[in-house]
């Protein structure tokens, strides 16, 4: 009996949140379709292979002086603990300053994990707590993770942090501990309610818009269309990781 | 003459040794709970450079640990008698060692607590994960082995187990240069030499670890190795030395090679302040050609204490070679976009300093005193003093200068 109040109250819920999104199209049914509009896993499913979540940085829109996505970062993970040595410190997502030694042109851009879709960091990882989602989300779980830091020898972008002290006040949806690894879960806990990640989110509310998040399989979406038509860039292209995050304007 | 008989003797020197041992092992293991318990900020590690001493110091050991079973596999698979009474205590450092450097590298670990679920949760495509099943295979074939050595009436199945042991080093080993070999990442690592090269590197410092054990346990108990079984086996261990040499240099010369090494190659060799001093320095010059000098040069070459000092030197520049290796090879910044100049708040394109803490020192020297210790016990508990039939030897000629 309770399954069908929970389809309705899910689907109540779902309707809401169409409207409030401003995504409200008469002719979406409510809860299930929502869920389809944002590519999300319905809630209680595994994510979907059929789903590859990415990211567009077009890095000729990424301010030097701006670091509204690294704040929303920490903000919404919890990442908020002082090392007396910084660089002990987590960073999930971090600004890189680049200056082209004969042009000496400059760029700014985010830099985070690429979530590539052949990822070293689970290919070494000796407990299979370095993951890798159907939906091409790459995880680590806390539970498993022995904190032996092979990850952070084998990721090219130096994307992996280990938690060097004892944490507090985490935010309940995104657990990290201390001695483990860890590193940008594309914001995983908002990406599955149908959310953008919030660096994303973050960097749109500071009118840069340099950040585009969305299905790459999905033809219709705007980053793949965008992909289709301006030259990007993956980093470190020449390991054919074929990575999740994709740069423009380098 | 022929057999030098091992006397017992009760002494306190050896309750001093087991005591002072176990303090140093203690020290080391408390340092890692304190580790532990206040997290890696009371380590010198970071987030750039977060293999630190322990994984230098842990990662000798392992590596030893599969060299120094060449003695017994130089007497038993490939016949040369001089080694045979020396294959149950080569049996015995290769689990000593191992243990000892599993020991520092698990202490470290972030979460030390789950060390189980290693096992539990075997990824086969992790080389880490290989080493779930190559090292406790490994201690049971050489337990196995040591078993057939020392009961009579198992001698019979010492060849096989001991050729099974042998192989299985190999692979072993070749498992633990992979563990870079693989690396596509970083410019210090991710090149097939890496294997062979620290098969070559365990020939060396497994050998100098059985000659130090070996003179300890002799001048303990009053007893003298015949010179030109010294003479043999210090020959081998320059052959070593040498042969280690020809493998880094290669290592190095490929790097050169390779145009987007060069760079890296240049700060690990030249530029790098503590790394290169430690590369020629250490590993070069006190590690290896002085230990060539004190084994060949004439006045020096048939003297023990030279033997000695060449073997304590090849030990200290394996650790120089693998702190080389190991630090500068996460100091160097990876190279994510060639051309530029990088710059950024998590140390993107600098080149990071590490100065090991003292609790990460407690450790690693803690391990050594682990090795130390069970290799104590063990060769009071049982008969691991080599003894040779000099006079048998000789007639058959298994002795020359």
């Amino acid at each position: 009996m309770t399954e069908p109040n929970d389809k309705s109250r899910r689907g109540f819920l779902g309707a809401a949140a169409v409207g409030a999104a401003g995504l409200g199209v008469a002719a979406i049914a409510p809860g299930l379709h929502l869920i389809e509009v944002s590519q999300a896993s319905a809630p209680g499913k595994g994510a979907s292979s059929k789903v590859r979540w990415g990211m567009l940085i077009d890095t000729t829109k990424c301010a030097s002086d701006c670091n509204a996505c690294v704040n929303a970062c920490n903000s919404e993970n919890g990442i908020n603990e002082v090392l007396k040595d910084p660089r002990q410190g987590s960073q999930w997502i971090r600004k890189i300053d680049l200056k082209d030694s004969k042009s000496g042109i400059t760029h700014s851009l985010p830099m985070m994990c690429q979530h590539c879709e052949h990822p070293p960091c689970v290919d070494v990882c000796p407990t299979h707590a370095s993951m890798k989602r159907a939906d091409g989300i790459v995880l680590v779980d806390r539970h498993t993770c022995i904190g032996c830091r092979y990850c952070m020898l084998a990721c090219p972008y130096k994307a992996r942090s280990f938690v060097h002290m004892t944490l507090t006040e985490q935010n309940p949806e995104v657990p990290r501990g201390q001695g483990c690894v860890e590193s940008c879960t594309f914001c995983v806990h908002r990406v599955d309610k149908g959310q953008i990640p919030a660096c994303v989110e973050a960097c749109a509310n500071a009118e840069h818009n340099a950040m585009l998040f969305g299905d790459l399989n999905d033809p219709n979406s705007a980053i793949a269309q965008r992909i289709a038509e301006v030259k990007t860039t993956q980093v470190r292209a020449d390991l054919k990781l074929n990575v999740g995050v994709r740069y423009q304007g380098i | 003459m022929m057999i030098q008989q091992q006397t017992k003797t009760v002494d306190g020197a050896f309750y001093f040794a087991l005591a002072v041992g176990g303090l140093i092992s203690a020290i080391g293991v408390a340092a890692a709970l304190y580790m532990e318990i206040m997290g890696h900020q009371v380590s010198g590690m970071n987030n750039q450079i977060f293999w630190g001493l322990p994984h230098v110091f842990g990662i000798f050991l392992i590596v030893a640990a599969s060299g120094v079973l060449n003695v017994a596999s130089i007497g038993s698979v490939f016949g040369k008698k001089a080694y045979k009474p020396r294959a149950p205590l080569s049996g015995l450092l290769a689990i000593v060692l191992l243990a000892a450097g599993l020991a520092i590298i698990m202490l470290d670990l972030g979460r030390a607590d789950r060390v189980l679920i290693a096992a539990t949760h075997v990824n086969l495509t992790s080389v880490f994960g290989w080493n779930m099943i190559l090292y406790p295979v490994f201690f049971g074939l050489v337990g196995l082995y040591v078993w057939t050595l020392m009961d009579r009436s198992k001698n019979q199945y010492s060849k096989a187990v001991g050729t099974a042991a042998f192989i299985w080093r190999l692979v072993m080993t070749t498992g633990t240069g992979s563990i870079f070999g693989f690396i596509v990442a970083r410019q210090a690592y991710q090149s097939a030499i890496l294997a062979p090269m620290f098969i070559i590197l365990s020939f060396a410092w497994g050998l100098a670890i059985f000659l130090i054990v070996q003179e300890i346990m002799y001048a303990r108990s009053k007893m003298e190795l015949h010179p030109q079984l010294r003479a043999r086996m210090k020959n081998l261990l320059g052959v070593f030395i040498g042969a280690a040499m020809y493998f880094v240099a290669v290592y190095h010369l490929t790097n050169v090679y390779y145009a987007k090494q060069i760079e890296f190659t240049h700060f690990i060799l030249v530029s790098g302040g503590i790394f290169p001093l430690l590369f020629w320095g250490g590993f070069v010059l006190l590690g290896s050609v002085v230990p060539l000098l004190l084994l060949y040069a004439p006045g020096f070459s048939a003297n023990k204490g030279s033997v000695t000092a060449a073997s304590y030197l090849t030990v200290a520049g394996g650790l120089c070679l693998l702190f080389v290796f190991i630090i500068g090879g996460q100091a160097y910044p990876m190279d994510m976009f060639p051309g530029m100049q990088v710059t950024s708040s998590f140390f993107d394109g600098k080149i990071d300093s590490y100065t090991p803490s003292l609790p990460e020192i407690l450790l690693s020297v803690g391990g050594f005193a682990i090795a130390f210790t069970m290799t104590l016990v063990g060769v009071r508990v049982l008969r691991f003093m080599p003894q040779d039939d000099v006079a048998k030897l000789q007639s058959a000629g298994y002795l020359h200068d």
